[in-house]
């Protein structure tokens, strides 16, 4: 479980990536319903997080004024390595799952199965030029 | 004590399960020992809300990330390309794309076509029956007529084009260069008791819906009911070999980590190619002191990964994205050596629907296409289900210096010491995938696609490991024989990929199989000199 200071820095750190949107109707990742999802599912990432978090202006990121917490995921990404990617996953993982996101993307919610999904069978017609192209394989020596 | 059986399978995944099926007719006591267990199609992610972050956790490509009760870490520190696998009943089929091309004539013969690597010693022509019969037992779904391969006739029709692959199609024949729709396990009508693809996508992890072929719903049911018998959870630390050189069984470690000995008449590995040769370095003894059949030294080298760059772009309308199996076309345009490029051999374009929407927030956010603040969604909403993406799998060739070695301080769960990995990829590779990635570009901009991304080794990807313990007629060259035996133990068989000699550039699981059919097959014709 994360500390509550770095609960409080996560969570700053997903307004951030993925801040609410009126535009777009759509709240950001650090809505409670997301963030409580990104907080469950650290899952493997949890020691990758707690460093990221470390590394961002020692611990103490949600402390930070808008313009310093600004630099110092701009200081954490120029760095580059797999803090700022991890961070980025943990958060849209769980942003892009969202109910409410989803339907902003004119998607529905849920896993694919047990409904499915139709695929066009196409025109197949479109293989014709390559059905008359002579053998391509090589013949091998036996 | 276990009661001694006629032949001992280690690995119950592709090519196991295939050689157990075979063997099975000779009505001989047959025992497959697994270090997975079995799936269940519950189990896997399409069925829940989390499904595409599970490809980042239990249903991870690397066993390093999954580190699930049944996987072994591979220390693959010192290579570009990191390894991916799956141990459960049916180990990579489990995980894997079910692309299904074979071998092409000409990657048989690269020594006498092309003057690199050597040749096999059995072509296209012998393999080529057990294609088609391993065909029939995966299921296969594909459309005859490809002039790119020697004739064949897959069981089932083709997956549809869809929108992305009729893009793909114009925009080759604008190119004038060939494709074809992929052949793959993927059912596309009810097949032996498998229901048709319902376009859940996200095929790799698993397939809720049971229409992808994976050994524990396609080989296995057969061979259980002809009465082979296959024990999950069970480990195996060694091969053991008696005062004659021959093996006598396994030593392997049971779900509690109980030790146990398994006699057996007759051996078959079937473990891939880094489970393979960490298996038979990790059975040295006073006579094998280097490892198991390893009098040649080639046990663990010619490590063939298939670096397979990816290519992205981004059309102005929404396509399959996830929304069907990842599969749809391939190329075989720039497969054979041409003499005017500056490499030799050459590479399939594997064609592909897209990505969902986790999937497309997190590969373009480490991509630096999609930024955080306020610019995420309008950004993110131009890329979502308007990708486009090419693979690139090319032809690795046999290097020595790639190999798989024991790690003196990694240890699996059972204390058995892991496996190593040190690979580089080769110059020849390098200007292959160059050659690719430009021939790629051109397509994707034909088809209407913009903002161009390549990516030379996409991590994890794609997991084929082939060539350590290598085919071959002298024993000072190769592991095994013509047949899978090795020159060393007269009773010891492989079966899997680590016996190939060179890669081509495809997919191996189809031409896997058809090997271990095959090696089952002589097996069986040679049963009363089996030895000798």
């Amino acid at each position: 479980m994360l500390l509550p200071a770095e609960i409080r820095d996560l969570r700053c750190v997903a307004g951030m990536m993925v801040p609410a949107s009126a535009e777009y109707g759509v709240p950001g990742a650090d809505d409670p319903a997301i963030f409580a999802d990104i907080l469950a599912s650290l899952d493997r990432d949890f020691d990758a997080v707690r460093a990221a978090l470390a590394a961002l202006a020692g611990g103490s990121f949600a402390d930070l004024d808008d313009v310093r917490r600004e630099a110092a995921m701009q200081a954490l990404e120029e760095q580059g390595g797999t803090a700022p990617v991890t961070l980025m996953r943990v958060v849209v993982q769980c942003y892009y799952r969202d109910e409410r996101v989803v339907r902003s993307l004119g998607l529905e919610p849920g896993p694919p199965f047990p409904k499915g999904r139709t695929l066009e069978q196409g025109d197949w017609s479109l293989l014709d030029p390559v059905r008359v192209r002579p053998k391509m394989w090589r013949d091998a020596p036996p | 004590m276990n009661e001694m059986v006629d032949v001992l399978i280690i690995g119950s995944g592709a090519s196991g399960a295939a050689a157990a099926w075979s063997l099975a007719d000779t009505k001989m006591r047959i025992l497959c020992l697994e270090q997975g267990d079995w799936m269940k199609q519950s189990d896997f992610p399409s069925n829940g809300r989390d499904w595409e972050a599970r490809r980042y956790t239990d249903f991870d490509l690397s066993p390093n990330r999954r580190k699930g009760p049944w996987d072994y870490p591979v220390n693959d520190d010192n290579s570009p390309m990191k390894v991916a696998n799956f141990n459960a009943v049916g180990g990579g089929t489990i995980m894997y794309t079910a692309h299904f091309p074979r071998m092409h004539p000409s990657d048989f013969r690269v020594r006498s076509l092309d003057g690199v690597a050597d040749d096999w010693p059995i072509d296209y022509t012998t393999l080529e029956p057990f294609f088609a019969e391993n065909d029939r037992m995966m299921g296969v779904s594909g459309l005859a007529g490809d002039p790119a391969y020697p004739p064949r006739q897959p069981p089932m029709p083709p997956l549809p084009l869809g929108k992305t692959g009729t893009r793909y199609a114009k925009a080759m024949n604008k190119l004038g260069w060939h494709w074809w729709p992929s052949e793959s396990t993927i059912a596309t009508t009810e097949y032996d008791g498998r229901a048709p693809c319902i376009n859940l996508g996200h095929c790799t992890p698993g397939c809720a819906q049971g229409a992808k072929a994976s050994t524990d719903i396609t080989y296995w049911p057969h061979a259980i009911r002809a009465g082979v018998e296959l024990r999950p959870r069970c480990r195996v630390r060694e091969i053991t070999t008696n005062e004659h050189g021959m093996a006598s069984g396994a030593i392997y470690y049971d779900a509690d980590g109980i030790e146990h000995f398994q006699p057996a008449e007759v051996v078959i590995m079937a473990c891939n190619g880094i489970g393979t040769p960490r298996l038979l370095l990790n059975s040295a003894s006073s006579r094998f002191p280097n490892g198991l059949a390893n009098s040649s030294g080639l046990v663990g080298k010619n490590l063939m990964l298939h670096p397979w760059p990816q290519v992205f772009g981004y059309v102005d309308e929404r396509v399959d994205g996830d929304r069907a199996p990842m599969l749809s076309l391939w190329s075989k345009e720039f497969y054979e050596t041409d003499p005017a490029r500056d490499f030799v051999r050459g590479y399939t374009l594997q064609f592909t629907r897209g990505t969902g929407p986790v999937n497309e927030a997190i590969t373009s956010a480490a991509a630096g296409r999609l930024p955080r603040g306020q610019d995420h969604h309008r950004i993110y909403r131009e890329l979502l289900y308007k990708r486009l993406q090419i693979g690139i799998a090319c032809e690795d060739l046999p290097e020595e210096h790639n190999r798989v070695t024991l790690d003196p301080v990694l240890k699996d769960s059972n204390g058995i010491p892991a496996a190593k990995i040190d690979y580089q990829i080769s110059e020849n590779c390098r200007r292959m995938m160059e050659h690719g990635i430009a021939r790629a570009e051109e397509i994707l901009t034909a088809a209407g696609a913009t903002n161009l991304y390549a990516s030379r080794t996409v991590l994890n990807s794609p997991g084929h490991l082939l060539g350590t313990a290598r085919m071959g007629n002298d024993p000072e060259r190769s592991v095994v024989n013509a047949r899978g035996r090795c020159h060393d133990v007269k009773n010891l068989f492989i079966v899997d990929g680590s016996i190939w000699v060179t890669s081509g550039g495809v997919n191996p699981t189809s031409t896997i199989q058809a090997l271990a059919l095959y090696i089952a097959d002589s097996m069986k014709q040679r049963l009363a000199t089996l030895f000798d």
